[in-house]
């Protein structure tokens, strides 16, 4: 499959496309972020976490809107507004859907999967009323645009690296809410050994709804990104779905380090498949094998060492 | 152990729900719907295969599958081929640059018919593929997943992943599979022409037949030692597995039982709906299913059949008055069956309308009784555990 390429042009081919994947990771980072909180912390399959995502970028597309009608001298800055209202929706829908239906259905995961299935629906058929069935698009301030040339052949775009960085202040953030914060210490220690932290006086419903809102949140922010490199509709969330759990799946849950990393195998792999295949294959590929390695590894790259 | 080993396939009361149905679907139904309608209830209830296996496999087994929809896909395509290779004979595709092979084969410039599609030429094998492809598929994914002690929302996520693979691999591979399209345009089995409406009708009372067939051979499964280990794994698995059972085999043999069902309702769809498509298979379709079960009730098999029938009805019906509240309605329907009645129309019947039901009828019962002589109860020695 390298016949016809100089060594040149395949270098350039593997650093565009490397960066291609770069991109991907960070959305997928992004996404399963939230998820792996909300399945580690609570065991709780969000299948509803597109749509959250999708709010984000809707929230993204309204406060773009708001900019150029109202406050056009400001449109530069609308994206750092729009990324904190995105999180803000997020995590109150968020906060609502686990007061409302999860707290439940804790004892029971699949009925869990298959309610937020039903409210992804929901959701989906309220952004379609809303918005419209046709995909929305942001205007990108001036600055967002264009790419920076590293070489003659090689050129990165400046969306991507604005998507990139965002992806390491988040991922950093809730490192250091996770691992860094008293309310990280609680959410870890309920996660550990529930009743023992309720018995020391954690209010666990709390420390639940708080995850499932921060998760969610996280999914606002990533739908915020999203706008950056593609545009939003009613069903844009379904389409990363599966990719993003099979990230979570795949890096074991409850594991920070395991989602970043399978992340980074995933996208690399699908991309750089991506440029010597057609899409669908290297996509049936990159899910195979992950499939595979699942077979072999039910518990995923990374496991938590808990004693239960 | 000896009381359960000689009980009857059928208790009266299940046996009544049975002859209501089968009246219902035998006689009601074509006698009151026009061919149209009626061709849609057979479509309707070629999706209450893929709900009894599920009841199996999720409601008495506890293993959620949402990749159905590749088991009733590959049971679609396996009848699709054949019927396909059938309506493309050299004489009907004679304006072709390839006669003899697929319309979209030869649109895609294939010169000659895939491998694998050869075994389609004969309806015998393609019968057997309906049911062995999908049956295989299962085992093998069952056999991985299981023995690794893969469950609960790993396996599901797994199954989800798997209806994306294969959608994407249909759709991807144009020119072997008709690709988004599907395989469309069947015209005949055999000769005989499936698209009349006196076909229709036929092919209706087929799939009634099928569909009883198969709750009887659930019901002869839940009945069985079998039956009861499944809901014995499903409630305390570690437990059975403590008692020296492999846990692993009736797992897998209940997933692969209801990949062999769905696949069964796949060919009865190709059969009456006239095409099968990638739209059957993919992660959205394979979650409705899941709902077809969940309403008519996940520990009943008549519920099955009355949740699919139920569900499409609604569907249709909603998708042509209003469309766009088809969607809330589904997605209100998936959170009230976990949330407020999570035994489905069926667990609905038994709290509320069964006992008015036995209150009218115990009189009958009673009356009945007095005419017929009385059994001598069953003494029954078993044979054993294995």
């Amino acid at each position: 499959m390298f016949d016809g390429y100089t060594a040149s042009e395949l270098m350039a081919i593997f650093a565009m496309q490397g960066f291609a994947g770069l991109i991907l990771f960070s959305v997928l980072v992004l996404m399963a972020l939230g998820l792996a909180i909300i399945f580690g912390q609570m065991g709780v399959i969000n299948m509803a976490h597109g749509e959250f995502m999708i709010l984000g970028a809707y929230v993204t597309y309204l406060t773009s809107i708001f900019f150029e009608n109202y406050l056009p001298g400001l449109s530069s800055i609308y994206f750092f507004v729009a990324i904190v209202l995105a999180f803000i929706a997020a995590a109150s829908l968020g906060a609502f859907v686990e007061w409302a239906l999860i707290r439940r259905l804790y004892k029971r995961p699949l009925d869990t999967l298959l309610a937020t299935w039903g409210l992804s629906l929901i959701l989906q058929q309220t952004y379609r009323s809303v918005f419209g069935g046709r995909e929305k698009g942001v205007s990108l301030p001036d600055w967002m645009m264009g790419s920076i040339p590293v070489t003659d052949i090689i050129e990165i775009p400046i969306n991507g690296i604005i998507v990139m960085v965002l992806t390491l202040i988040i991922t950093l953030a809730v490192y250091f809410v996770m691992q860094r914060s008293q309310w990280g210490a609680k959410v870890r220690a309920v996660v550990q050994n529930r009743p023992m932290a309720a018995a020391v006086g954690i209010n666990t419903s709390i420390v639940d709804r708080m995850t499932f809102a921060l998760g969610c949140g996280i999914a606002g922010i990533a739908g915020s990104a999203f706008t950056m490199i593609g545009s939003t509709g009613p069903t844009s969330g379904q389409l990363y779905i599966v990719d993003t759990f099979m990230v979570v799946v795949f890096g074991g849950a409850a594991n920070l380090m395991g989602t970043i990393a399978s992340a980074f195998t995933i996208s690399q792999a699908q991309t750089i498949l991506e440029f010597f295949m057609s899409g669908s294959i290297a996509k049936v590929l990159t899910l195979g094998m992950v499939v595979g390695i699942l077979m072999l590894r039910p518990q995923g790259l990374f496991v938590l060492k808990i004693r239960r | 152990m000896s009381n359960f080993s000689k009980q009857k396939l059928l208790s009266p009361a299940e046996l009544c729900g049975f002859i209501v149905l089968a009246l219902l679907l035998f006689v009601v139904l074509p006698l009151s719907l026009d061919d149209f309608r009626l061709n849609l209830v057979g479509k309707y209830l070629s999706y209450s295969f893929v709900a009894m296996g599920l009841v199996l496999c999720w409601g008495y087994g506890g293993i959620l599958s949402l990749g159905q929809g590749v088991f009733f896909g590959i049971g679609g395509y396996c009848m699709a081929m054949f019927l396909k290779l059938e309506a493309s004979s050299p004489e009907n595709t004679a304006i072709q640059s390839t006669p003899g092979i697929p319309d979209f084969m030869d649109w895609n410039q294939l010169t000659e018919l895939p491998w694998f599609w050869e075994p389609f030429n004969s309806l015998g094998l393609s019968l057997i593929a309906v049911v062995l492809i999908p049956g295989l598929f299962a085992f093998l994914i069952g056999l991985a997943m299981f023995k690794r002690r893969v469950g609960g929302v790993y396996f599901a996520i797994i199954t989800q992943a798997v209806a994306a693979i294969l959608t994407i691999l249909i759709v991807g591979s144009q020119g072997m599979t008709g690709g988004i399209n599907g395989i469309t345009d069947l015209r005949t089995m055999l000769g005989w022409d499936i698209r009349t409406d006196e076909a229709k009708v036929i092919l209706y009372f087929v799939c009634v037949t099928f569909v009883f067939l198969c709750l009887l051979l659930c019901q002869f499964v839940l009945r069985s030692k079998l039956g009861r280990l499944l809901v014995a794994v499903r409630d305390t698995e570690e437990r059975v597995r403590f008692s020296g059972y492999n846990v692993d085999n009736f797992k897998i043999f209940v997933f692969t039982f209801a990949a062999m069902l769905s696949a069964i309702g796949g060919a009865m769809f190709t059969l009456q709906v006239g095409f099968m498509s990638p739209s059957f298979v993919g992660i959205v379709p394979s979650i409705e299913m899941v709902i077809f079960c969940a309403v008519g009730g996940r520990l009943s098999l008549l519920g099955a059949v009355y949740g699919a029938l139920a569900v499409n009805f609604a569907k249709t019906t909603l998708s042509e008055a209003i469309p766009e509240l088809w969607l809330f309605a589904l997605g209100a329907m998936f959170i009230a069956v976990v949330s407020i009645f999570p035994n489905g129309l069926m667990g609905l019947y038994t709290a509320y309308i069964a006992p008015v039901v036995n209150r009218t009828l115990k009189p009958v019962f009673a009356a009945v009784k007095q005419k017929l002589p009385s059994k001598q109860p069953v003494s029954e020695s078993t044979t054993g555990a294995e």
